[in-house]
């Protein structure tokens, strides 16, 4: 298999661009750093302007879920409402409040915006494209994500505003709390695969992990929504409760970056939903040609997209009391049995074939959800039971006291 | 002067002066932050001892968890807000002095080290993946499967402890 541009794009271009700037005269490391810089610098900037359509994208579906048509004036099907509306951000005055502290004010947005691209760096695109093979990449994305609650932390204190202070202590609680099932739910994929790093994780979906285990897959999904601080977990900007949150004192492009971390992140976590549970870019061909693993991977990422797009249109806001009861109560118990029932039956069935393997793991799957299922069922009968013997109480006092009045 | 010395000059720099920072800033909430700052630089110099799993653990454990906690901390306590007095108490000199003498102290044992010539070895990993070979090391009964249980009741312990604390009593 030869070595053209429709096999290995990354390695050709590298390889052209080097002979290039050597040609020129510059030493070789030095043209290593520069390549290197300007993959960087490609992959960032290309991750930026994605996101002017992910926003059309979202404000079409989310009309149309809501009945309406979206943005439509501006060019055919509105295409160009992105790019009306980031000309607008650019050019909005930066208001800074008095008494704001200047540097961790400052700094918050562009670490929000960071702590999403640095993500990009890991996930492999296709076969032979990707940023960089750690050996540690799922690690590194929970790394990552801590710089993101980092950020709300310096923009809500260094706003000098008492809401966003409020806003940014209920979101910081709320993102620690998630992570805690979301890292659980995480060590499914590298239990089965028996590497921490993503290109692995790729490769050995034979079949789907979603098939396999398809309950860290929910589970990593909600946990990672609540992450992101997306409907219906958007309490962080909760517009009709504390005025939009950490965010309130920010202005023009500041805010247009704490947008685009918003947006980045939502297309983000459906991206590493992609890859570590339904198979990357892999498809019929996809080893060979980069070009069509990186067809199906997009396939597969507006998949999810679409439907966390769809939560967000259609659920209610929860309340932070059951936001925090579905993390401690449900998600994390959950996690937790089904990874000690998932490494039970990988290491049981080590021997056996990938198919015997992944049916046993569905089955056990399927079982521990029945089980939690009859739980929730339970509790909640009794606490339904609970509230009807309450309500019954207040109703007999009623009567009776009608009764002695007479 | 390699690559591997400039960029350990640098993280140590940032580890150093951070540290500096936050023992002398005036707001609490911009000592965390510079906490967070000398974190990161330990996480480089982890980087370069060829440990790139402990440089990702201690971003997820102290800056993700730990660093966040103090910040909640700080932002908690109530008088965070206002300034403090004066930054050096009266015998701040006594203070210096006392650095100075353990930072000479340091250098004359530091002196005959053999260390600061040896080059970085490589870890005997044999060709396999070195998280693969830390995962075996802590959970097989010659490595070091005594010390990870005990750290995880420790870790149990403190759970129980705060939920106790947090407990409301009915």
């Amino acid at each position: 298999m030869e070595t053209t541009i429709w096999t290995d794009p990354i390695r050709v271009i590298a390889d052209w661009l080097t002979q290039l700037l050597v040609g020129w005269g510059l030493p070789a490391g030095l043209v290593f750093f520069i390549i290197n810089l300007l993959g960087v610098a490609v992959l960032a900037t290309g991750a930026m302007l994605f996101v002017l359509f992910l926003i059309w994208y979202e404000r079409k579906i989310v009309g149309r879920i809501q009945d309406r048509l979206g943005p439509n004036r501006i060019g055919p099907f509105g295409i160009f409402q992105s790019i009306a509306d980031m000309l607008k951000i650019f050019t909005k005055e930066y208001i800074t409040p008095l008494g704001a502290d200047k540097v961790p004010y400052n700094l918050a947005p562009i670490m929000a915006v960071g702590g999403v691209l640095l993500i990009w760096a890991v996930i492999p695109f296709a076969d032979r494209v990707y940023g960089v093979d750690l050996n540690v990449g799922v690690l590194y994305i929970i790394a990552v994500g801590a710089i993101g609650t980092l950020a709300i932390i310096m923009a809500g204190w260094s706003s000098n505003n008492k809401y966003a202070l409020l806003g940014a202590f209920r979101s910081v609680a709320l993102l620690i709390s998630y992570e805690v099932p979301m890292v659980m739910a995480l060590l499914v994929p590298v239990i089965l695969s028996g590497s921490l790093g993503m290109n692995d994780i790729v490769r050995s979906q034979a079949i789907w992990y979603l098939f396999v285990a398809p309950i860290p897959a929910l589970i990593f999904f909600l946990t990672s929504m609540a992450e992101v601080g997306r409907s219906p977990f958007d309490l962080i900007e909760a517009e009709s409760e504390i005025v939009s949150g950490f965010n309130i004192e920010y202005s023009g492009l500041k805010f247009g970056m704490f947008y685009v971390a918003e947006f980045l992140h939502a297309f983000t976590i459906s991206l590493l939903f992609a890859t570590l549970f339904m198979g990357g870019w892999r498809g019929p061909g996809a080893e060979q040609f980069p070009l069509l693993g990186l067809i199906y991977f997009v396939i597969k990422t507006f998949f999810v997209y679409f439907v966390v797009i769809l939560f967000r249109g259609s659920l209610p806001r929860f309340r932070t009391d059951q936001m925090m009861d579905l993390n401690w109560k449900i998600l994390t118990p959950l996690a937790l049995v089904s990874i000690m029932v998932i490494a039970v039956v990988e290491k049981a069935l080590a021997g056996s074939s990938l198919v015997v393997r992944s049916a046993s793991l569905l089955l056990a799957n399927l079982v521990v959800a029945l089980v939690a299922l009859q739980f929730l069922r339970s509790s909640g009968k009794s606490q339904r039971e609970l509230a009807e013997s309450a309500g019954a109480q207040v109703v007999d006092t009623v009567s009776t006291r009608e009764h002695t009045s007479i | 002067m390699t690559p591997v010395q400039l960029i350990f000059i640098l993280a140590a720099a940032v580890v150093l002066g951070a540290a500096v920072m936050v023992v002398s800033s005036e707001k609490m909430l911009h000592s965390a932050f510079w906490l967070i700052v000398s974190l990161f630089g330990v996480a480089v110099l982890f980087v370069l001892l060829q440990a790139g799993f402990f440089a990702v653990i201690q971003v997820v454990v102290y800056i993700g968890a730990i660093a966040i906690l103090v910040i909640f901390a700080v932002m908690l306590t109530r008088r965070v807000m206002d300034e403090s007095g004066p930054q050096l108490t009266r015998w701040w000199w006594l203070g210096a002095l006392a650095a100075l003498g353990v930072y000479g102290i340091l250098v004359v044992v530091l002196r005959s080290w053999a260390g600061f010539t040896t080059p970085i070895a490589e870890i005997p990993a044999g060709g396999q993946d070195i998280v693969r070979l830390l995962g075996i090391a802590l959970i097989s009964p010659n490595g070091y499967v005594l010390p990870f249980e005990v750290a995880s009741i420790l870790l149990l312990a403190a759970l129980v402890g705060s939920i106790f604390i947090a407990w409301e009593k009915r």
